[in-house]
């Protein structure tokens, strides 16, 4: 029996998008006019810009001075996740008032199904006329555009809202074919485009032109998956695969709690039960269907759809999301959460995965991941830390500690040159807070830093904290560290030296530049 | 216990699970400047107690998360990132636990959990109370069935009893640093290796700590000078 791919339509999809959503949510928070070139700058980078900032030629990636220069009135604003989605949750309400089902692949970007509303409004006129009386006015719009596109499939209907575009029955495969096959993921990031490019392949017509087999052979689940999208077919079909229902996690809370951080904090272990039950399985969930009861009853409900397939913390950073838009929304309930239900809508199988003999990384990851997220329901969250390699002149501030399972990003490039810091080896204990330091010259007093940074009478004596001093058996320094010169805040005049005492121990000590000198040890060659 | 050896076609052995004991699993590797006093590398499921330098733990932890181990730091209260990626740790795969004491019964309650799925986990017992001598033996037990390094870290070499591998370093020599000139380059300290069983005999090693440039090397002393005329 020879199975026709091309005569399964996927369903007709209205898809709802605010281009540069961060940009709009930080614009709002800031109370800012709507024609404010502005930019959401994360770890330094733009991430977002508004229309304005892009007409003064500032772009994704570019960094934050860069995009100053090519705008000096450029408003840079820090991005809030949480504020994302609790602004979008509005139009989310607004597109519910259509048709149950809204899915939301992040704030910014959501859809519903085309079917059940072009029946009940007349026509898919009537449904754009509906949607366009709800979301107009919406304050939390504050002024921001709202593009609505129709197609057949969701990949086609968020590449037609992206362009404002309804495309007729049946034409997703020819509106899809001339697009770049970048479109396929805007990041830039995925190595199969990078391939594909390097093959040639340059549009999306070209990359559905491949026979699916061959795409399968070469490509891998990866590859059929990207096919499927290019080629105007749906790859995740609203009625596909439902998993069965085993595969639904609950959490109930007792008692009841109203923050979203601690409803988040105690939803990880279902979260990352949710997303290991499914890999047992050889499946990964892409569209998940979250659901909040509060102790009096209400509840929230949202369908989540994702990109690629949602990992642990794709899944709480949802959780988060929804409750912070239930909570601190209109229709707030009265009461604290109750219970968290996580139910997956539909999954993919994922790649094979072979365990390695003696339990190889894959599974030695996992397990430790768990037993540190379980050292950290014992302790608390901020109980358990990952270092980070961050960047700075001194050695503390190279060092960065953040909660287990929080991104574990430096806030300054480790690899800039950072001129003035000390050469390897680095001190392998820090103290934190700084310890107070006895540095005494030869007559027993402590010894001064001249304006200049020089020091008059080397160091002969050396005690930690209230200690009695040791003979110092070598120094090097003073280095003057002049920091921050131009803020009268956080000014930092001091010098370095390294102090080995008799017993063979080596500090880094800093002094100050005054006349009554105060020396603290910073760290530890141990 | 298993009396088997693996054979090549030639006869001779190629892994003999005596030598190897019974545990199955490989040991975690240790760099090399450490295969005079590790000569095995860090046995699963043992104990090594580390006393005298921050750096010899740290160095002790490189090559193994290097290779892909997982490591947590008990009770420490901040170590250096930098420090630690000289010595070859994978940050990634390192996390810091650094006041379990909070809660009471934490810190046992914190290395416990940490050796059911981390491969070394150095802990540092609480100031002043120490560690009862059963939990010593619990955790023991925990290391060995988990096959786990456990790996204490303590003021005095004997302060933790029942180490199958206790590891001390002593002294202190920096170099590249005078009166007022130069930095810290590089400190040679000898590390000494003591225990029960095949680590009973000891062995010394005299070792660059950190080395130049950060890191860990085996100190060598200087060539002898030969005579070339004679």
């Amino acid at each position: 029996m020879k199975i026709d791919e091309g005569t399964a339509a996927p369903p007709r999809r209205i898809s709802v998008w605010c281009p540069d959503w961060p940009v709009t949510t930080a614009r709002i928070e800031a109370g800012l006019e709507p024609e404010t070139p502005a930019a959401v700058v994360t770890a330094n980078r733009v991430v977002a810009c508004s229309h304005s900032a892009r007409a003064h030629g500032v772009r994704r990636g570019l960094r934050r001075r860069e995009a100053q220069a090519r705008c000096p009135e450029l408003a840079v604003l820090g991005r809030d996740e949480s504020a994302e989605a609790r602004t979008f949750e509005p139009v989310v309400a607004a597109l519910e008032a259509i048709a149950p089902g809204v899915e939301i692949t992040r704030p910014g970007l959501a859809a519903i199904g085309v079917r059940g509303p072009t029946r009940y409004f007349g026509g898919e006129t009537g449904v754009l006329h509906a949607l366009s009386r709800g979301v107009a006015g919406l304050p939390a719009l504050g002024g921001a555009d709202l593009l609505i596109g129709i197609a057949d499939g969701s990949f086609a209907a968020e590449q037609a809202a992206r362009r404002g575009l309804i495309i007729d029955p049946g034409g997703s495969p020819a509106f899809l074919e001339n697009l770049p096959i970048e479109t396929l993921d805007p990041s830039g990031a995925s190595p199969l485009i990078d391939l594909l490019r390097r093959l040639g392949i340059r549009t999306l017509g070209a990359f559905a032109a491949l026979p699916g087999a061959d795409v399968l052979a070469r490509f891998g689940p990866v590859g059929v998956w990207a096919h499927r999208e290019a080629s105007g077919r749906d790859d995740r079909p609203l009625s596909a695969r439902r998993p069965p229902v085993e595969f639904t996690v609950t959490l109930d809370l007792e008692p009841a709690v109203d923050r979203v951080d601690t409803v988040a904090f105690s939803a990880r272990g279902i979260a990352e039960q949710f997303v290991t039950d499914l890999g047992a399985h050889g499946l990964a969930c892409t569209c998940l269907e979250l659901q909040a009861l509060s102790e009096n009853g209400e509840e929230t409900v949202r369908r989540w759809r994702h990109a690629g397939v949602l990992s642990t913390v794709d899944v709480l950073d949802r959780v988060r999301w929804q409750l912070e838009g239930w909570l601190s929304g209109n229709h707030r309930p009265t009461g604290g959460v109750s219970r968290v239900r996580l139910v997956p809508l539909e999954v993919v199988p994922t790649g094979t995965h072979q365990q390695a003999l003696w339990g190889g990384s894959g599974a030695e990851d996992e397990r430790a991941a768990r037993a540190l997220a379980r050292v950290q329901t014992l302790l608390g969250h901020g109980s358990v830390l990952t270092p980070v390699l961050d960047g700075g002149r001194d050695p503390g501030q190279r060092t960065r500690l953040v909660p287990w399972g929080d991104e574990p990003l430096p806030l300054h490039s480790p690899e800039q040159p950072w001129p003035g810091q000390l050469p390897a080896p680095a001190p392998s204990v820090l103290l934190d807070p700084p310890r107070p330091a006895q540095v005494l010259d030869a007559s027993r007093r402590p010894v001064r830093v001249t304006e200049r940074g020089a020091m008059p009478a080397p160091p002969e004596l050396f005690a930690m904290g209230s200690d009695t001093p040791v003979a110092v058996a070598s120094w090097a320094g003073p280095w003057p560290v002049d920091e921050r010169w131009w803020s009268p805040e956080s000014a930092r005049r001091v010098v370095r030296c390294q102090i080995v005492d008799v017993r063979g121990r080596a500090y880094l000590v800093t002094g100050s530049m005054d006349d009554t000198p105060r020396w603290q040890v910073d760290a530890i060659y141990d | 216990m298993l009396d088997v050896a693996i054979r090549k076609p030639d006869g001779s052995t190629a892994v003999d699970w005596q030598h190897v004991g019974v545990r199955t699993a490989p040991p975690l590797p240790v760099a090399p400047a450490l295969h005079t006093i590790l000569p095995d590398g860090l046995r699963r499921g043992s104990t090594v107690s580390v006393a005298g330098s921050m750096s010899l733990l740290l160095a002790l932890l490189g090559a193994a998360s290097a290779d892909g181990a997982w490591a947590a730091l008990v009770g420490f209260p901040r170590i250096s990132a930098e420090a630690a990626r000289e010595y070859g740790i994978d940050l990634a795969r390192l996390a810091l636990v650094p006041d379990p004491g909070l809660v009471q019964g934490g810190w046992t309650t914190a290395v416990g959990a940490l050796l059911d799925a981390v491969d070394i986990v150095a802990a540092r017992p609480p100031r002043g109370r120490g560690v009862v001598p059963g939990d010593v033996r619990r955790l023991a037990a925990r290391a060995r069935s988990k096959d786990a390094v456990l790996m204490p870290y303590v003021l005095d070499p004997a302060g933790w009893p029942g180490a199958d591998v206790r590891l001390q370093a002593v002294g202190g020599e920096w170099t590249g640093i005078g009166a007022g000139t130069g930095r810290l380059r590089a400190r040679r300290v000898e590390v000494t290796a003591g225990g029960r069983g095949p680590a009973a005999r000891s062995r010394s090693a005299s070792l660059w700590l950190p080395a130049p440039g950060g890191g860990i090397d085996e100190a060598t002393p200087l060539a002898p000078v030969i005579d070339l005329a004679g």
